[in-house]
C-alpha cells in the first residue's frame, strides 16, 4: 500500500503571534485535532492530521507563536526546542511551515532567517494574502523565495485558499529536501540588528509598499484607545459580557441541573437503596453535575474571549488595563484570566498561559480564586436571603444587592492587595516588560471561533473530568463512611469521617462563630463551593437538599446569629473551598508548592476576615 | 517640544539643534514622530530584566535603529503605557521600557 512507500510526514507550524497561524492549522486539519500537554511542561500541544491527495498521512503540530527562536517564555521554549528537534518525547519535524502575515513581512522574515539557520526544510506561507492584495501590496514571490531559500505559498486560511498548494509543497519537501546541520545559536543584540538589516534589504527588494494601506485600524484605535471613551467602551463590553454569562447561561444551567437531578432520581428508583445507589447518585452524578453546571457559563465566557482575541481587541484591553493592573503588580494580560475567574477560577487559571513571565503568571494564578466565581453565588444568595432584610437604601438600592456587590468588591480589592503584597514579598522588583503588538483589527471568522471554542471546551471537560471526578468520589466517601449506628438520632453525615473531622475542627473555628454543623458542611463543601448549601441542608436535615432552600433559609435563621452568618460570608469570600482549583493549580505549576501556598494564605485570610467580621458584628449587637 | 523651537529660533548651529532633538522615547507625547537612533545602552537604575535582554526584546519587536516611530496613543492613567507605530507595525510599550530607546524627534503630527 501507499503507506509502506510513503511514511507519514511530520510538520510543525511556526509563526509570529497574530499571523493567522491557528486559522491555518484549522484549515489544514479540520476537525482532526488533538490537544494535550507537552511532556513535563504545561504548554498546550495541538496536533492535527491531514491526508494528502496521494493518500499520505501528515501530522501537523501547531507551535506557540513567537517573534524569535530565542525563547522568552515556556511556550516559546517549546517552539524553539520543537524546531530544533530537541524536545523531549517529540520526533523532530520533517518540514516547517513558517506562517507570515503577508501585510507585515519584516518581523517574520527575521524569524525565517533564523529558521534558515536551523537547516530544516521549510516553506513560507504568506497568509492573509487577500488583505495584502486589497491593500495593493505587491510582493515579488519568486525573488522573495530566492532570498530566503525556501518555497513560498500564498494562503487565505479563513477561506481555505492555497491550502492544497501548501500541502503539495510540504509533501514534496518532506520527500525531496534533506535537512542540513543546524548552525542556529541564540542571537546576540548585534546579530539581531544584522538580521533586521537583512530583512529590511529583502523587503526593499521584493515588496512594493501598499497603495492603500489599512487606515481603519488607526481610526478604530482612535476611539477604542481613547483615554476616556476607550475605558468606557471596555467597561460597557465587560458589562455585556457579564450579563451574557449570568443571564444567557441561566436557562442552560437549569437544564443541566435538571438533567442531572433527573438522572440521580432515576438511579434512586432503579437501584435498590444502598451503597451502590448512593455512590452513583450522590457521588458520581452529583459530583459531575456540580461541575458541568458551569459549562454554559464557561462556553459563553470563552466565546466572548475568542471574539475579543480574534478581532484584535484583547491587546487593546490589556493596553487600557495595564496601568491599573500594574499598580497591583500584575501584567496587563492578567486582566483576562482574572475576568474569566468570575465564572470559574479553573478556566481563569488555565488561561494564565497567555502571560509570558513566570512570576507574573504565578501571581495571577494565586489571586485568581479570590475573584467571586459563580459557585459562590448559591452560598451568598442563601445567606443574604436568610439574614439581610429586604430593604431599600437611599430610596433606590436594595440592601441585599448592596451586600452582594460588597462581597464582589471584597474579592476584587483583596485580589489586587494580595498580588501587591506577593510582588513585595516574593519577587521584589522583577517587573516583566509590557511590550505587545497591537494587531490589525479583523472580523472574527465564525468557523474559526467555533472550532477554537470546541477545543477550549474539550480541554475544560477532559481536564476537569480527570481531576474533579476522583476528588468528588473521595469527598463522597469521606461523607459516607463509616455508617451511623442503627437507630442513631442525628444525620448520617455526622458519623462519617467528614463529620468527625468537622467536630474535630470545630474548636478551631469557634472563635469565628462557626457551630459544628457549619464546620461539618465545610468538608463536603470542598468539592465545590455551592455543595456547602446541600451539605448544610443535610446536617440540618431539612428534607430534600436540592429543592429546599427556603426551608433551609428558615432553619438557618433560627439557628445562626447575624454575626455567624456574616462571618460565614466573609469565610466564603476568601476560603479555598474548592479542591478542583487547587488540583488545577498543581497541574499548571507542576508541583505541590504553589497549591500549598495558595491554600495556606487563603485559609489564613478567610480566618482573619471571619474573625474580624464576627467580633465586630457581635460588638455591634449582632451576636 | 517648545525647547526645540527655542533652539531653532535662536539659530544655533545645526549640530546642537540636532542633538537637542534626541530624547528617550519615554518622554514622548502623543503625536510626536521621529527616528530611532539608539536602542539599549541607556539603562535605568531599577531595570528589572537585564539591560542586554531588554535590548534584544526591543529589537525583536521591531525597535531598531533607523525605524520610524510615531506615538499614536497614551494610556489614561499617568499617560502610560504608550501605543506606537514602529515602521508598519503597532506596538504597545510602558514608558519604563521606552526609556531604553533614544529617538530623534522630527516634529509633531498636525
Amino acid at each position: 500500500m501507499t503507506d509502506a512507500v510513503l511514511p507519514p510526514a511530520r510538520v510543525a507550524l511556526v509563526g509570529n503571534p497574530n499571523s493567522g497561524k491557528t486559522a491555518l492549522f484549522n484549515a489544514l486539519t479540520g476537525s482532526r485535532q488533538k490537544v494535550a500537554n507537552y511532556a513535563g511542561v504545561t504548554v498546550e500541544r495541538k496536533e492535527g492530521v491531514l491526508t494528502t491527495p496521494g493518500g499520505r498521512i501528515v501530522h501537523i503540530l501547531d507551535l506557540p507563536g513567537t517573534y524569535s527562536l530565542r525563547a522568552r517564555s515556556p511556550d516559546e521554549a517549546v517552539t524553539r526546542d520543537a524546531v530544533l528537534g530537541r524536545l523531549a518525547g517529540e520526533v523532530a519535524p520533517d518540514v516547517l511551515i513558517c506562517v507570515a502575515d503577508a501585510t507585515n513581512l519584516r518581523l517574520v522574515l527575521r524569524l525565517a532567517l533564523e529558521l534558515k539557520a536551523v537547516g530544516r526544510p521549510f516553506v513560507l506561507a504568506l497568509n492573509m494574502y487577500d488583505i495584502a492584495q486589497r491593500q495593493g501590496l505587491r510582493i515579488d514571490l519568486e525573488q522573495l523565495s530566492r532570498e530566503i531559500g525556501a518555497p513560498i505559498v500564498t494562503t487565505v486560511a479563513t477561506r481555505k485558499r492555497g491550502i492544497e498548494d501548501l500541502v503539495r509543497q510540504v509533501d514534496q519537501l518532506s520527500l525531496g529536501a534533506t535537512p542540513s546541520d543546524s548552525v542556529w545559536h541564540e542571537p546576540s543584540a548585534a546579530e539581531i540588528r544584522d538580521a533586521h538589516r537583512e530583512a529590511q534589504r529583502i523587503v526593499k527588494a521584493c515588496v512594493r509598499p501598499a497603495e492603500r494601506p489599512d487606515t481603519l485600524t488607526g481610526k478604530i484605535d482612535g476611539v477604542l484607545l481613547h483615554p476616556v471613551f476607550g475605558l468606557l467602551i471596555l467597561l460597557a463590553l465587560l458589562f455585556v459580557m457579564f450579563q451574557a454569562v449570568f443571564t444567557w447561561a441561566a436557562p442552560l444551567m437549569e437544564l443541566v441541573d435538571a438533567g442531572f437531578s433527573g438522572l440521580a432520581q432515576l438511579v434512586a428508583t432503579v437501584l435498590p437503596p444502598g451503597l451502590l445507589a448512593s455512590f452513583i447518585g450522590d457521588g458520581l452524578i452529583a459530583g459531575v453535575g456540580s461541575v458541568l453546571v458551569f459549562l454554559p457559563q464557561i462556553l459563553i465566557l470563552f466565546f466572548f474571549i475568542l471574539l475579543l482575541e480574534d478581532s484584535g481587541y484583547m491587546a487593546r484591553a490589556a493596553f487600557l488595563m495595564d496601568k491599573i493592573m500594574g499598580g497591583a503588580g500584575l501584567h496587563g494580560r492578567a486582566f483576562i484570566p482574572l475576568l474569566s475567574s468570575f465564572a470559574c477560577a479553573i478556566p481563569g487559571i488555565m488561561s494564565t498561559r497567555v502571560i509570558d513571565n513566570k512570576h507574573d503568571r504565578l501571581t495571577t494564578i494565586l489571586v485568581a480564586p479570590l475573584m467571586t466565581c459563580s459557585a459562590r453565588i448559591p452560598v451568598y444568595t442563601l445567606i443574604i436571603g436568610a439574614f439581610i432584610p429586604q430593604q431599600t437604601v437611599w430610596g433606590v438600592l436594595s440592601l441585599q444587592g448592596l451586600v452582594m456587590f460588597g462581597l464582589y468588591a471584597a474579592g476584587i480589592v483583596s485580589a489586587l492587595l494580595v498580588s501587591f503584597v506577593i510582588r513585595r514579598v516574593f519577587w521584589r522588583g522583577t517587573v516583566e516588560p509590557f511590550m505587545m503588538e497591537l494587531p490589525t483589527y479583523r472580523w472574527p471568522e465564525a468557523r474559526n471561533v467555533l472550532m477554537n471554542l470546541w477545543t477550549r471546551v474539550r480541554i475544560f471537560l477532559s481536564r476537569a473530568g480527570r481531576i474533579i471526578l476522583p476528588l468528588m468520589v473521595l469527598i463522597w466517601a469521606l461523607s459516607t463512611f463509616p455508617y451511623p449506628p442503627p437507630g442513631a438520632p442525628g444525620p448520617a453525615i455526622d458519623y462519617s469521617i467528614a463529620g468527625r473531622l468537622g467536630h474535630l475542627l470545630q474548636p478551631l473555628l469557634a472563635p469565628i462563630g462557626f457551630n459544628w454543623q457549619m464546620t461539618v458542611a465545610l468538608i463536603p463543601g470542598m468539592a465545590a463551593r455551592e455543595v456547602a448549601v446541600a451539605a448544610l441542608g443535610t446536617v440540618y436535615a431539612v428534607g430534600d437538599p436540592n429543592g429546599g432552600t427556603v426551608a433551609l433559609a428558615s432553619a438557618l435563621q433560627s439557628q445562626w446569629s447575624l454575626a455567624t452568618a456574616l462571618s460565614f460570608l466573609a469565610w466564603y469570600v476568601f476560603a479555598p473551598q474548592c479542591v478542583a482549583t487547587l488540583a488545577v493549580v498543581k497541574r499548571e505549576t507542576n508541583g505541590w508548592l504553589w497549591p500549598t501556598v495558595m491554600f495556606v494564605y487563603m485559609v489564613a485570610l478567610a480566618y482573619l476576615a471571619s474573625l474580624v467580621v464576627y467580633h465586630v458584628a457581635v460588638a455591634l449587637g449582632g451576636g | 517640544m517648545s525647547d526645540v523651537l527655542v533652539f531653532q529660533s535662536a539659530s544655533l548651529d545645526a549640530g546642537t539643534a540636532e542633538a537637542s532633538r534626541v530624547r528617550p522615547l519615554s518622554s514622548a507625547a502623543k503625536g510626536e514622530r521621529g527616528v530611532i537612533v539608539q536602542v539599549g545602552g541607556v539603562t535605568g537604575a531599577t531595570e528589572a530584566i537585564h539591560a542586554d535582554e531588554l535590548e534584544r526584546r526591543l529589537l525583536e519587536m521591531g525597535f531598531v535603529e533607523g525605524a520610524v516611530i510615531e506615538v499614536l496613543h497614551e494610556g489614561a492613567f499617568g499617560r502610560d503605557p504608550i501605543a506606537l507605530r514602529v515602521d508598519d507595525m503597532r506596538v504597545a510599550l510602558r514608558r519604563r521600557e521606552a526609556a531604553a530607546v533614544s529617538v530623534r524627534f522630527d516634529g509633531i503630527k498636525p
